[in-house]
């Protein structure tokens, strides 16, 4: 992106003015495409997804009834949304009470300048890029705190509480997973960590050794937590907290958390799709040579498909697991995950001393074995779907 | 907490997201259960319920005999009718028998009163209205004369079907102790 700008303003495309305005400019206009043309059509289009996908695994139907199959119920939402009145209780601090969302929104969007959707897709290929991203997202525990604590409320605080310690907390074991990785890849750089690796899945940082292997699930499961996800929405327990930190917030404000809330999702998998799943690795066919406009939808294509697999599984978590306690967040983040992540470090590290034709037979074996337990899960799903059939199909006569 | 417990946590946790997992994806290709009311769905709603359903009242003035036993043990006065003579024919007939359907409370007590079966309970149930006036059905719009019971039975066609309809109603569901047929509906 920088590259580009500097060809242009060569170029004399910017006759006169300082190289600092150009860049200023440049920023905001770039800040402003991203998230009127991808983040919020992206987020909306989740959250209508998540709502359909939901509905179907627990046997219903979802919203179908705004556009084809539903599909502009996020638009429908958003406008009843910005037309709602903006409330702010009397005795709530208005000014932290009308900056949280805000705080919130831009800890999210900010990660979208290190995200790499292409080889020469990204805003800014920082060289701490990966640690950016651990850093801004953690502006999101501002935002939540200030909004549990703005609200005067009981519930809003408690939910703002339990989140700081959710969040401080998992951004441990999600830590010392991305450790894993880049010491394997030895760079922080989003570009670099997708370079170190191939298109095939054997070349993936997944299957480098078991042990990656699993410092991604871990990864992915303390980032649901810090993305405040179900079965870890404890923050916005509605069983126990009304809506935990948004229950005094209502029209816009309130949508910004949840529009903070779905796209951090898409930013979820985009970081274990460059961490793990080799980002947007395309392979090297014959016809991307001499074309890369062709090249980079290919690797847009496939780095966008590959993130939001991970979208779709953190629904399916979403649908299937019930919500833990907190004491048993705790104790699943600090006994479980702390421990079998600094295992898994130790074990990758390890693994770096192992000469590299053992080290390949090694990362066959991992991906056979993935390849297996993937195997005998979608026999497991064929085995639901023909063993438990429900008898409760409408009847005439109940 | 010794190792053993703490490896079997793990296990445990592993083996019973898997397991749910492949349940809520097998839940993702079945059919839905919704049932789309009040459109996308096979037949109307009002076929479906069972018989012994208590919806809107109807009445069917042609086997009316104008007792006005329904109007009497009604609780609340939903049930208004007004009959007087016809003075060319010398016949009594309806001036109106209107339900009020906002005042009805479903009780069933007037088509258990009902001699032919005249009154009784429909499958309807959707009485959407903008205003409590158009809740208040008008089952005489003309006047209409009263029907007598004829001795020996209906010889008239259309009235013997029914008459055997009000009949069946009244042996099945609108009786006191709550119809023959009962054990049989289920």
């Amino acid at each position: 992106m920088q590259a580009y700008l500097d060809q242009l303003i060569k170029d004399g495309a910017f006759a006169g003015m300082p190289k600092e305005v150009v860049y200023a400019i440049a920023m905001v206009v770039v800040a402003l495409v991203v998230l009127s043309a991808f983040v919020a059509p992206l987020a909306g289009v989740t959250s209508w997804l998540e709502r359909r996908v939901w509905a179907r695994m627990q046997s219903r139907v979802g919203p179908n009834r705004v556009g084809p199959q539903g599909i502009l119920q996020w638009l429908a939402d958003g406008i009843k949304n910005l037309l709602k009145e903006d409330l702010i209780p009397a005795a709530a601090d208005a000014k932290l009470f009308s900056l949280a969302p805000y705080v919130v929104f831009m800890g999210f969007l900010c990660t979208f300048v290190v995200i790499p959707f292409g080889g020469s897709l990204i805003v800014a290929d920082l060289n701490i890029g990966i640690l950016y991203i651990l850093a801004v997202t953690s502006l999101v525990v501002v935002g939540i705190l200030m909004a549990g604590w703005a609200s005067n409320n009981k519930w809003s605080l408690l939910g703002g509480m339990r989140s700081a310690a959710q969040i401080v907390s998992y951004e441990i074991p999600a830590g010392l997973a991305i450790l894993t990785i880049v010491f394997l890849a030895g760079t922080m750089s989003m570009q670099g960590i997708v370079r170190a690796q191939g298109w095939g899945p054997w070349d993936w940082f997944l299957f480098n050794n078991p042990f990656t292997f699993a410092a991604f699930f871990l990864y992915f499961t303390a980032a649901l937590a810090e993305g405040n996800r179900t079965p870890f929405d404890i923050p916005e327990a509605e069983s126990e907290l009304v809506a935990g930190y948004v229950t005094e917030y209502s029209g816009m404000r309130f949508l910004f958390f949840f529009f903070a809330e779905w796209g951090n999702l898409y930013v979820i998998g985009s970081v274990a799709t460059t961490l793990f799943l080799g980002g947007w690795q395309v392979p090297p066919l014959p016809i991307f040579e001499n074309n890369p406009v062709l090249l980079g939808i290919a690797q847009f294509v496939t780095f966008f498909l590959k993130a939001y697999l991970w979208v779709f599984v953190a629904m399916w978590v979403r649908a299937t697991l019930p919500r833990v306690r907190v004491d048993q967040l705790m104790a699943l983040c600090w006994k479980y995950m702390v421990p079998l992540s600094f295992v898994c470090l130790l074990g990758t590290i390890g693994f770096m001393f192992v000469p590299s034709n053992l080290h390949r037979i090694i990362s066959a074996a991992t991906l056979g074995f993935a390849i297996a337990i993937a195997i005998i899960f979608f026999m497991r799903v064929v085995f639901q779907i023909r063993s438990a059939k429900p008898e409760l199909y409408f009847k005439p006569q109940i | 907490m010794n190792v053993v417990s703490y490896g079997k946590d793990i296990w445990q946790a592993i083996s019973s997201t898997f397991e749910g997992m492949s349940i809520t994806l097998s839940h993702l290709v079945r059919r839905p259960m919704t049932i789309q009311y009040p459109d996308k769905i096979p037949v109307p709603i009002q076929e479906t319920l069972p018989r012994r359903y208590r919806g809107i009242l109807e009445v069917d003035l042609d086997i009316c005999t104008g007792c006005l036993a329904c109007e009497r043990v009604c609780p609340i006065t939903c049930i208004t009718i007004g009959i007087d003579m016809n003075k060319e024919t010398k016949q009594r007939q309806f001036t109106h028998f209107d339900i009020d359907v906002c005042k009805c409370m479903y009780c069933g007590l007037c088509s258990e009163v009902c001699p032919t079966g005249a009154i009784r309970h429909s499958q309807e149930f959707e009485g959407a209205s903008y205003n409590p006036a158009g809740l208040v059905r008008h089952f005489a719009p003309q006047t209409q004369n009263l029907y007598k019971p004829k001795k020996g039975g209906e010889t008239d066609p259309k009235l013997v079907m029914k008459v055997d309809i009000g009949q069946k109603y009244l042996d099945e569901f609108a009786t006191p102790d709550g119809g023959g047929n009962a054990a049989e509906e289920g």
